[in-house]
This record gives structure tokens, C-alpha cells and sequence, in this order.
């Protein structure tokens, strides 16, 4: 696993107060995690300040997915 | 006419995190002030308050019991306390497993004096430091008043009004006051009634102090810092915490067999309409706010034997408050008993009322008065009534009184009884 993924997840953890092995890639927010559309907002922002990434609205609504996440924080970091 | 009783009880306080632990604490006399720790409070005036003991401390609260991680990290501690003496409270009345149509007339009444401003505080210098698109989505909700009652409405699917009170530190009184009557009036057969407050941050400190109304003469000695009726008292010592009631219609109460601790009389309310900060001179708010409850209540000054105070152990409000206690009870002051809890607990403001009307209610219950402490040498116009200085006095107690006056001139007195 990569080092991102680690950050990312424990993030997720953290802020969705889940326990770590439900924190899969394949996990949706919404429907796996229990975050509703202003948690995520506060994920996003999460990773921004962790990664250093501006993560824009548009890119911020296409995340559902923790894969997603690290996906896209992978191919944005400076 | 339908009655109102108390069914349960909640309680968040500096002596304990739950009603048990703070009532016998605060009838052994303890005090839960000590030096600020929240913060590093070195320049501040006032460094001493009431906290809420960490989750370690031998009465600590913790609030992982009843409260969501999710929702501890967006909310300020206000809505954490209150989430759980909510709680506390529907469990000790029995009505964790309510049905739809119960939840459909069951509502919620908890209010708070200033709600989320540690949260409005940092969340301000996020904003001044790290720009708009570094504040927290939840800011807004996470330090609204009214959103104890959303959160518990939310958390146990209570259906009916969803009210929350901000009257300064009449909040709780007044919280209890209006669910009555809102059961009274067939709105609800079951109300969550109460007040939270957790303001001891670096701006909630200093506000108060540059009011001049936080003790300062006691850095050091914190547990002699709140002394109501005391002449060298200085000022308020700031509590935190919350206290929540189930109130609940007679029959409605009985049809369950709930346990019911007593009866809400009478509430009464009343504005100064004289300064921002200073109580009238007089006392005439609170004299017409105790003489409205009792009127309402139906009973004589002769038939209250206990009376929680405001007593805030301000040097202007503890005589007036007095005074015009004196002024309605005539020669009835004799036989009565007034007591300050602030002494033991600090001032808790929107949670005052609540916290204090359950001290009162623990008061019918177990037929004893709790102390005022640090009352050492009383102001001359304090003679002759019994203030119960430094331990707790077991007497009959048939009917009790509290009080609860804010800033804004506001007023709210309740009355309470055990049932026949």
C-alpha cells in the first residue's frame, strides 16, 4: 500500500470516526462510510491541507470513493 | 387541566457526569473550581473556573459514552454536554424504546446562554490566518444554540417542538419553564427541558472580566473563589456543563408507570427593563418573577421550604436577589431555606437554571438542603435567613423555588412540588 493511501485512510478514520479495516479503496463515502456531502467537503479540505493539493469544486464532486481520493491527490501532488 | 412532572434527570457538571456522582458530591461540600486548564490563561484577570473534569479524573466526563465521534469533532462542547444529559435523562425516565407514535408528541427544550463560542473563536483565527476556504463546513451548526435540541431530536427521532431557549443565564430556567407549558397546552406529552453552556475559552474569559463580573481576588485559592452572601465575594466563578429533565404529562406518566420525582407548579417571568448588566435596584424583576410562580402555583410564600438561588456571589446581585426574597416571604423567611449551588459548581450560565432546578428536584427527593460554601462571614443584609453555610442540612422540603436571572434584565422563577 502506498504511503498516500496510509494518509489518506487514516484521514478517513479520523474524520469519519470508522473503524481502519472499513476503510477499503473500493469504499464509497456515502454509502459505505456514513459521511453526507459536507463531510466530504471536510475530507476534502483534510487532504488539501495534508498533500499540499488544491483539490478544485468540480475534482471535489467527482471523489466518492476512497480510491478516488487517492487517485486523485497521486496525480495532483506537487 | 393537564399537570406536568419531572420523569428524568441528566446532569454535566464540574462535580460529575451524572446526577448521582454531582449530588453527592455537592452535599459533601466539594468544589469544582480550580485553575484554568483548558487554555494557558497567564493574562488573563480571572484565571480560576468550574470546568468539566477530563475523562480520567475520578468524576470525569467522557463523551464517548453518548456522543458520536463524528459528532464530537463538529460540535463545540455545549452540544457534547448537552447530546449527553439528554441522554442521561431519557434513560432515567425509562423511555429509550419510545414508539413512533410517542416520538411524534415528544419535543425538545434545551437552550444555551452564548452557545459555541470557543468554536466561533478558533474557528476566527482559521479564517484570519488560512483564508474562507480553510473554515470548517460544520462551523455553523456545530455552534448554534438551538442545535442541542436538533442533534438529540435527530439522535432519538423525537418529532415534536424542537425549541431552545437563549436568555442569558435564565436559559435553563426559562427552557423548563416553556416545555411545561407546552405540555400543558397539548403540544407534547414528553419535552427534553434543560441548558448547556462551555465557554471557557480565552474570549469567553476575558469578556466576562472586562464586564467586571468574574471573580479575581482568588487566583490562588480557587475553591474560595464563589461565595455567594460572603462580603469579600467579588465576582462569578464560570462553570460549564449542561442539565437536562424529562418532563412529561401526569397521565401520560402514570400510564407507564414512570417513577416520578415531583410536580412543575409554577413559572414565572419577568424583565427589569433597567440596564444590560446590572440588576435593578430594587430587585422588582425578580420579586414579580417569584411572586408570578408562586401565584401560578397556586401556594404561599409559608409553603416553599427550600430556595436554589441566582446567587451568582456578584457583590451587587446576591442582596438584591435577598432582598427581594425578603420583601414577598414577609415573616415566611424564617422557616425558609436559600442556598447558593454556585458556590460548589460556578456559575454554568444557559445551564444554571437547568442544573440548579435539578438540584432541587434532588432536594424533594432526598428531604435535604445543599450548602452554600465559603460563607464565612455573610453581608449585613443577609441576617436572619438561613443560607445554609457549609454543609448541607437535612430539613422537610415540600415545595421548592429556583431562580435564574440573566444579563439583558431577564428573569425566571420556578416552582416545585412532590406529587400527592
Amino acid at each position: 500500500m502506498s504511503d498516500t493511501a496510509d494518509r489518506v485512510k487514516k484521514i478517513v478514520v479520523e474524520h469519519l470516526g470508522v473503524e481502519a479495516d472499513k476503510v477499503t479503496e473500493e469504499a464509497s463515502f456515502i454509502d459505505d462510510l456514513g459521511a453526507d456531502s459536507l463531510d466530504i467537503v471536510e475530507l476534502v479540505m483534510a487532504f488539501e491541507e495534508e498533500f499540499g493539493v488544491e483539490i478544485p469544486d468540480d475534482a471535489a464532486e467527482k471523489i466518492s470513493t476512497v480510491s478516488d481520493a487517492i487517485k486523485y491527490i497521486e496525480e495532483n501532488k506537487g | 387541566m393537564r399537570r406536568v412532572v419531572v420523569t428524568g434527570l441528566g446532569l454535566v457538571t464540574p462535580l460529575g457526569a451524572d446526577v448521582e456522582t454531582t449530588w453527592a458530591n455537592i452535599l459533601a461540600g466539594k468544589s469544582g473550581a480550580g485553575p484554568i486548564t483548558k487554555f494557558d490563561a497567564s493574562d488573563q484577570k480571572c484565571r480560576i473556573a468550574c470546568e468539566v473534569k477530563p475523562a480520567d479524573h475520578d468524576y470525569g466526563f467522557d463523551a464517548n459514552k453518548r456522543v458520536d465521534h463524528k459528532v464530537q469533532r463538529q460540535v463545540d462542547p455545549f452540544i457534547v454536554f448537552g447530546i449527553d444529559a439528554a441522554g442521561q435523562a431519557i434513560e432515567d425516565a425509562g423511555l429509550t424504546d419510545m414508539d413512533e407514535e410517542t416520538r411524534l408528541m415528544a419535543g425538545c427544550s434545551i437552550g444555551s446562554g452564548i452557545g459555541g463560542l470557543p468554536g466561533i473563536e478558533s474557528e476566527s483565527l482559521v479564517l484570519a490566518e488560512k483564508g474562507p476556504s480553510r473554515v470548517s463546513p460544520h462551523f455553523v451548526h456545530g455552534r448554534l444554540i438551538n442545535l442541542i435540541s436538533g442533534q438529540v431530536s435527530i439522535k432519538y427521532g423525537l418529532m415534536g417542538p424542537n425549541h431552545a431557549v437563549v436568555t442569558a443565564c435564565s436559559t435553563g430556567a426559562h427552557s423548563i419553564g416553556d416545555a411545561a407549558r407546552m405540555i400543558k397546552d397539548g403540544d407534547a406529552n414528553i419535552m427534553l427541558a434543560g441548558g448547556a453552556e462551555s465557554t471557557i475559552c480565552p474570549i469567553g474569559i476575558a469578556g466576562f472580566a472586562q464586564a467586571r463580573a468574574l471573580s479575581t481576588n482568588f487566583n490562588d485559592d480557587p475553591t474560595k473563589a464563589s461565595r455567594p452572601y460572603d462580603q469579600a465575594r467579588d465576582g462569578f466563578v464560570m462553570g460549564e456543563g449542561a442539565g437536562v429533565v424529562v418532563l412529561e404529562e401526569y397521565e401520560h406518566a402514570k400510564a407507564r408507570g414512570a417513577k416520578i420525582y415531583c410536580e412543575v407548579i409554577g413559572y414565572g417571568l419577568s424583565g427589569d427593563a433597567y440596564h444590560v448588566t446590572a440588576p435593578h435596584p430594587e430587585g422588582s424583576g425578580a420579586y414579580r418573577s417569584m411572586a408570578m410562580a408562586l401565584r401560578k402555583a397556586g401556594v404561599e410564600p409559608k409553603d416553599i421550604d427550600y430556595i436554589n438561588a441566582h446567587g451568582t456571589s456578584t457583590p451587587l446581585g446576591d442582596e438584591l436577589e435577598l432582598g427581594a426574597v425578603r420583601r414577598l416571604f414577609g415573616d415566611a423567611i424564617a422557616d425558609v431555606s436559600m442556598s447558593s449551588t454556585k458556590s460548589a459548581i460556578g456559575h454554568l450560565l444557559g445551564g444554571a437554571g437547568a442544573v440548579e432546578s435539578i438540584f432541587c428536584i434532588l432536594a424533594l427527593r432526598d428531604q435535604i438542603v445543599p450548602p452554600t460554601l465559603n460563607l464565612d462571614n455573610p453581608s449585613e443584609s443577609c441576617q436572619g435567613v438561613d443560607l445554609v453555610p457549609h454543609t448541607a442540612k437535612k430539613r422537610e422540603v415540600r415545595a421548592v423555588l429556583n431562580n435564574s436571572f440573566g444579563f439583558g434584565g431577564t428573569n425566571a422563577s420556578l416552582v416545585m412540588r412532590k406529587i400527592d
